[in-house]
């Protein structure tokens, strides 16, 4: 579990339809932790009965103390943090955050880095771009999205040769082949965007001969809603009911089960829960867990993953 | 002579998976003496890898040089040394792109030496397939004077730089690609081990 800070927010500006920009900082005005390219925070939402964290990428300067800035796209099938943001949060608003935590750092090895985002994944290389602006180091963006509503990044972007749009509906699509081909020695590749983007990448790079120590992801996952359930504690024998809008760890955190946890996005491995018995069928959601340690069904992340039957029980 | 395989030791003491055929992918292969045979059961398993391959060898005295440039890579090249192969050996490696193969075959001093060079390129470890064949030898680095000493199969053994008599240790640099080695006597002067052969 991270430090959290109570933070106000200063501006609240919509980037398109779909994406607003949020700028929190220190109701005193006192710096706040540096930080470093791609690194994201947990934000708090007490929306009702209910208190709902969120992790976000900081897209504004990572040597800038004097504020972070968040993106935030309005997913109206999401549980309804994002919703939160785009309706309750107004400038003046005190918001609980955690200090920042980095799961997707540039590579200081690297000679080259080659950026590829697709979405709303834009946001973790907003930061990144002002880290390699400071180190003078070569790299190319490639940002795809399917239309300019999507493509919040374009007014985030500064002007450069460096940087390639691709926006789908106006017939400039992304080609990966292209992008992977013949790059320097040394360069590394960054993902970010949604699950079909990662894997393509993914794929085209072992295709091409890429080495997996040159590849990063980070898959842009909050966690799915989805049946409500039930697990049991095996040490108490407590019941906890999961909704539908909840995730499994927001909804132990409700019942005040001490679990440890750091990205809430299924990818840092902290929140790892062993599960004690199993009836049913645990949704992995997470990009932790190996094949096996699905299958076995002996293991899962509380922050992203669900279950549907009969019975869990989890060894807490 | 199969990869040679090195008794368990401490995390940072290397081991090599040996190599295993990459299709038809660009390539540079760099081989010194008894490697050659390492190229040679690559090539035997695959010969697809010869198509888009630069083949370096240093024979250090090995017999295997003709055998190699009859392979018929794209490019082979022999050199009496090492040191003499560096400059051919940067220019490939700086000139490379990303999904180019690179096989390393033989010494752990042509190893440790060719993998801290490409991995000071940026490229990640697990980009270099390594084969350990031959003599046993390991680079060891002195710790006190920082001297390289080539090829040492004794421990303890004599810096060849600073002359004080080092011991043999498993801790290696990735980043220098050698061995370090620490003084044998430092607190008591004249006392020295009896000198081993050192093994596998
Ligand atoms: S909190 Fe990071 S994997 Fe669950």
């Amino acid at each position: 579990m991270s430090k959290q800070m109570t933070l106000e927010v200063t501006e609240v500006e919509p980037l398109t339809a779909l994406v607003t920009r949020f700028r929190f900082e220190h109701p005193e005005k006192a710096p706040l932790p540096i930080f470093s390219g791609g690194a994201h925070v947990v934000v708090e939402m007490p929306d009702g009965e209910m208190l709902r964290c969120n992790a976000y990428s900081l897209i504004s300067d990572p040597n800038d103390a004097s504020g972070y800035e968040i993106a935030v796209r309005r997913e109206d099938a999401g549980r309804g943090g994002s919703r939160y943001m785009h309706s309750e949060v107004t400038p003046g608003s005190k918001m609980r955050i955690s200090v920042p935590t980095n799961l997707f750092a540039l590579d200081p090895r690297a000679r080259k880095h080659v950026l590829i985002a697709g979405g709303i994944g834009i946001t973790p290389f907003l930061s990144h771009l002002h880290q390699l602006d400071l180190l003078q180091q070569p790299f190319e963006l490639h940002y795809a999205a399917r239309s300019r509503d999507e493509a919040a990044g374009l007014k985030l972007l500064p002007k450069s040769a460096r940087i390639h749009a691709h926006i789908s509906e106006e017939g400039n699509r992304m080609d990966l082949g292209e992008i992977l081909t013949g790059q320097p020695i040394g360069t590394h590749v960054y993902v970010c965007g949604p699950e079909g983007l990662i894997s393509a990448v993914l794929d085209a790079a072992a295709r091409h001969g890429w080495p997996k120590g040159a590849l990063h992801f980070e898959a842009f996952a909050s966690p799915p809603p989805g049946k409500p359930f039930t697990v049991t504690l095996a040490k108490s024998g407590r019941m906890i009911e999961v909704s539908a809008s909840q995730s499994l760890l927001e909804a132990l955190e409700a019942a005040e089960v001490e679990i440890d946890w750091s990205c809430r996005g299924g990818a840092c491995g902290r929140c790892e829960t062993k599960v004690a018995a199993c009836d049913g069928q645990i949704e992995h959601n997470d990009h932790w867990l190996s094949r096996d340690e699905r299958a076995e069904q002996k293991k899962i992340m509380p922050c992203m993953s669900r279950f549907t039957g009969d019975a869990l029980v989890l060894d807490l | 002579m199969p990869n040679t395989s090195f008794s368990p030791s401490i995390e940072s003491r290397p081991t090599y998976a040996g190599l295993v055929p990459q299709g038809a992918a660009p390539s540079i292969m760099i081989a010194d003496a008894e490697g050659a045979e390492a190229i040679l059961d690559l090539v035997d398993r695959d010969a697809a890898v010869l198509d888009q391959a630069h083949l370096i060898y240093i024979p250090k005295g090995a017999q295997f040089g003709s055998k190699l440039a009859e392979l018929g890579a794209k490019g082979y090249h022999e050199e009496a040394s090492l040191d003499a192969a560096m400059t051919l050996i940067n220019r490939l490696l700086g000139a490379a792109h990303m999904g180019t193969q690179l096989y390393l075959a033989g010494s752990e001093g042509m190893m440790g030496r060719i993998s801290a060079l490409a991995l000071s390129l940026g490229l990640p470890l697990d980009a270099i397939q390594m084969e350990h064949r031959g003599s046993i030898g390991r680079p060891m680095q002195c710790v006190h004077c920082k001297g390289v000493t080539q090829d040492v199969t004794t421990d303890p053994f004599t810096c060849s730089h600073c002359g004080l008599t080092l011991f043999v240790r498993d801790h290696f640099s990735r980043r220098l690609g050698v061995f370090q080695a620490v003084c044998v006597d430092a607190e008591t002067p004249g006392v020295i081990p009896e000198t081993q052969e050192i093994t596998a």
